[in-house]
């Protein structure tokens, strides 16, 4: 299963940087998107896939799947969310002001040198 | 008395100089400043009695003992003699300044603080007894000089010449550095004392050749020996005391004091003695060569004073040669140096107040266009030209005495046996004897181009007429000096002389008394040296004479192969090369800093992996494979590659959008019910907010990516995920330790009170995590409603030319 899913990552990381080394600046957003995900993933792969039930307390259960990656991808989903939120809204203000979406026009000027 | 605390004073002066310029209006400061050197001077002056004895005076004040760095004051016959040099003539030049810079147009208050600040650093490199407080007032020498030579600071040529001779001088210093570090290393000591008692350790160890060549590389650029002279002529833009003081008298000595100074440590090193006395000769030659050349009074001098560096360093390469040789004369030769040095400041100091007397009184240093102000300014003329008969090395003067002593020395280097010498040393006195005609040349060059022939009187900028009697009383003390010293040479050698060519001999001596070197101007006619002298009369005067036929060979060197154009050259390429380095990757393409880190984070690990044989492959660990998540695996891999090949937004977002809810849908498989929950619901806000911000957002269209970008693209994407992957599997195969989720599994209840193990961790064990990740979201909450309702009025524009 470990390796389904490394292949699995492999391709949401693969996709990911594609994506981000675009021109265009909704690719970029897209493509941190598909990162965050192969993130997450690794993080829930890392700690094993071979647990019995979910971890949470019930009778009669002693093999629970590990926890602790658990907490920590969702903290991490929580902040990549907000990450991305913040990110749209920045590129829909970039646009409204440059009314370009290509990154490679938006260099700024040689006063910003 | 603690003697260190003399090193201090004119800096502890140099804070109430501002003050006294402020208020007192009347007096012009330079006059208060004239009590320091005086002072310091007349202290200076009661320790002769010790050094005579061969005593020294050791004194410390301590600044860093644990690292041991303090300043160590050690005055012994050699640092009382740059004392006194520094002072005195310190005392002659703030006289002189007194009158040469007027109260009412120059800003006095820096002049002043700027020279007392020289006045310290100088006097802390020559007392210095700590390598490293050495290094500190060598560098402040350089920053003061820098401070002095850009004096006119509107002027560009002054701020050319001090940003030049810092860049020089510094770089010496650095490398300085570099060779007392060794040093410290190899002898486990700061005193250079302790490492000359130490000197055998030091001169085994292996970097020992090393630190002699950085420590001379120091001693060159201060001292401008060839080819690192080149900053002295350039730093003539400074007011004419300061190039009297800081460029022939005190600051060009001060790697003269080094090489002196380090001479018992590194005369064994024959690297040490060939570079001195090669690089001495030679700029020797080279100086006084070119000083004919030159039109400006002050740039002959400069070149002069080069060469007579030269002179002197190249007198120290042979007093290095007692340690292998009995040969008496190479005693002489350190005993020359020392008298060359006393003599050069007396004589060079005077010379370059004479010029700036006539650039004053007549508004031109052009040689060309002086003449005939032999009868307009008798004393000046008097001054000049005993100091230039003294540089020329003519009788009844100073200079006479040691240029016999330097050529005697020279001549007696053909019989040294050792380091090949034998073959070559017969160039010394050769090379000595054309560079002393050249001396010769530039000297009366000097002295009767300006004073001599009939000039154009009234064509000058100014009227001519005499300096005033307290500008002249410097130069006049001088040229008093420089007659006194050729008739009583053996006093000064008594009470200055011998004193310090004991630093430098320490093998040969153990008191000043042991020293038999008595200096006589006569030695018959039997001395070869006399005879070389006439010659260079002679042949001095006919090619004087007949000065305007030869003088076109100075064109055969193009200016192209100049040195100096070579330090420019060598600095616009450096400027140019980084700043083309820098435009070549700072493209300011966001795409390119990406590639640098994606390639660079994919080629890194791989080598890492393949170096340390990092890989390993276990598949015993792994869990077993479901048919759900193959199903859901080609699920997710259908929703990239639609994400992947999308030619809208919307199907982009909505392939964005399915493979967040595939992500969810693993969740679900490997028992995590809290991350798919959430997830499933982070998706729909997702996408919910991408179609709401749909209409607003640009189309989703390529902007003309051509196929070697797309292709570079995919190879970087392919080595990041092959790279994760790789990394993932190893890490999945070789676990070393167990979980610590054991520890939240067995108390989750007995000590948190809950039943779902991931809600506890969040909020309980790990609850900091928790805190923070709300203050990020309301941040990017706060962000994203700043960004929608702020609108600064009136904002500036990027390009305000539109």
């Amino acid at each position: 299963m470990e390796l389904l899913m490394a292949i699995i990552i492999g391709i949401l990381f693969s996709a990911a940087v594609y994506l981000i080394l675009s021109r265009t600046l909704l690719r970029v957003i897209l493509g941190t998107g598909l990162l965050s995900h192969g993130a997450h993933l690794l993080i829930l792969t890392m700690g094993g896939l071979d647990g019995g039930a979910p971890p949470v307390i019930a009778d009669g259960v002693t093999d629970f799947a590990d926890p602790l990656p658990q907490a920590l991808i969702l903290t991490a989903i929580v902040i990549s969310f907000g990450v991305t939120a913040f990110m749209l809204v920045l590129s829909y203000r970039l646009y409204a002001e440059h009314k370009t979406d290509d990154l490679n026009m938006l260099r700024g000027n040689d006063e910003h040198d | 008395m603690n003697f260190v605390f003399l090193i201090f004073i004119p800096i502890i002066a140099a804070l109430f100089v501002p003050l006294l310029y402020k208020t007192i209006k009347r007096i012009h400061t330079g006059w208060f400043v004239l009590i320091v050197p005086i002072v310091l001077f007349a202290i200076y002056t009661t320790l002769l009695p010790q050094t005579m004895k061969g005593e020294s005076i050791v004194s410390t004040l301590q600044w860093i003992p644990s690292m041991h760095m303090n300043f160590v004051s050690y005055i012994d016959g050699l640092s009382l003699l740059f004392s006194l040099l520094i002072t005195g003539i310190g005392s002659l030049v703030v006289l002189y300044s007194i009158f040469y810079l007027s109260d009412k147009k120059e800003q006095l208050g820096h002049f002043y603080v700027y020279l007392l600040l020289f006045m310290s650093a100088m006097l802390g490199v020559v007392q210095s007894d700590n390598v490293i407080s050495l290094y500190l007032f060598w560098e402040l020498t350089s920053i003061s000089s820098f401070l002095l030579i850009a004096y006119w600071y509107t002027n560009d040529r002054s701020r050319f010449g001090a940003l030049k001779s810092m860049m020089i001088t510094v770089f010496g210093g650095l490398m300085m550095l570099g060779g007392f570090a060794i040093l410290g290393i190899a002898a486990d000591t700061f005193s250079i004392r302790e490492m000359i008692a130490n000197a055998s350790t030091v001169t085994s160890h292996p970097l020992f050749t090393m630190a002699a060549v950085l420590i001379l590389l120091g001693a060159f650029t201060k001292s401008a020996q060839f080819p690192f002279y080149i900053w002295l002529p350039d730093a003539m833009e400074a007011p004419t005391p300061v190039s009297a003081y800081l460029h022939s008298a005190t600051m060009v000595k001060a790697g003269l004091y080094l090489v002196a100074r380090f001479t018992p440590l590194f005369a064994s090193s024959s690297t040490w003695i060939w570079l001195v006395m090669g690089v001495g000769i030679f700029t020797l030659f080279w100086g006084s060569f070119f000083a004919v050349k030159q039109t400006d009074l002050k740039a002959i001098l400069a070149f002069s004073t080069v060469s007579q560096l030269g002179l002197i360093m190249s007198l120290l390469g042979a007093s290095a040669l007692t340690y292998h040789s009995n040969e008496a004369m190479f005693a002489v030769a350190s005993f020359a140096a020392i008298f060359h040095l006393l003599n050069h400041a007396t004589f060079k100091g005077s010379l370059f107040m004479v010029a700036g007397i006539v650039d004053l009184q007549t508004g031109t240093r052009d040689i060309r266009k002086l003449g005939g102000l032999m009868s307009i300014m008798p004393l000046t003329f008097t001054v000049a030209a005993i100091g230039s008969f003294s540089m020329a090395g003519l009788p009844p003067f100073n200079g006479f005495l040691s240029k016999e002593m330097f050529l005697d020395a020279m001549l007696a280097v053909r019989s040294f046996e050792l380091f090949q010498f034998d073959t070559w040393g017969i160039l010394f006195p050769i090379i000595a004897w054309i560079a002393s005609v050249f001396t010769f040349i530039y000297s009366m060059y000097f002295v009767f181009h300006t004073f001599g022939k009939k000039g154009d009187v009234e064509a000058l900028p100014k009227a001519p007429k005499e300096a005033p009697t307290g500008m002249l009383i410097s130069p006049i003390i001088l040229a008093t000096l420089v007659v006194v010293i050729f008739f009583i040479p053996n006093v000064f050698g008594k009470w200055l002389i011998k004193p310090a060519v004991l630093a430098l001999q320490p093998n040969l001596y153990d008191t000043p008394q042991q020293i038999d070197i008595t200096i006589a101007a006569w030695h018959g006619f039997d001395s070869m040296a006399l005879w070389m002298t006439i010659g260079v009369v002679a042949v001095g005067t006919l090619l004087y004479l007949s000065m305007n036929s030869w003088k076109k060979i100075y064109d055969a060197q193009p200016e192209r192969l100049t040195l100096n154009n070579g330090y420019d050259a060598l600095l616009n390429f450096t400027e140019s090369g980084m700043n083309k380095i820098s435009r070549s990757y700072m493209t300011g393409i966001i795409r390119s800093y990406f590639m640098y880190m994606f390639a660079a984070i994919a080629i890194m690990t791989l080598i890492a992996v393949y170096v340390k044989d990092a890989f390993a492959f276990d598949p015993n660990s792994f869990a077993p494979v479901t048919i759900y998540a193959i199903l859901n695996g080609i699920i997710l891999v259908l929703a990239i590659s639609f994400v992947l090949l999308a030619k809208s937004r919307m199907a982009a977002f909505i392939a964005l959008g399915a493979s967040g809810y595939s992500v969810a849908l693993f969740f679900v498989m490997f028992k995590a019910p809290d991350l798919a929950l959430t997830q499933l619901v982070i998706e729909t806000v997702s996408v919910a907010l991408f179609l709401l911000a749909f209409q607003r957002l640009p189309e989703l269209k390529n902007h003309g990516e051509t196929k070697k970008n797309k292709v570079a693209n995919a190879i970087i994407a392919i080595g990041v995920g092959f790279t994760v992957m790789l990394v993932a599997l190893a890490s999945q195969s070789q676990k070393l330790l167990p979980s610590i989720s054991e520890y939240y599994k067995e108390t989750v209840e007995t000590l948190a009170a809950g039943g779902n193990i991931v809600n506890v961790i969040l909020v309980d064990y790990r609850g900091f995590d928790t805190l923070f990740e709300i203050a990020v979201l309301s941040i990017a909450a706060i962000g994203v409603y700043t960004m929608i309702k702020l609108r600064l009025k009136g904002e500036k524009k990027a390009d305000e030319n539109e």
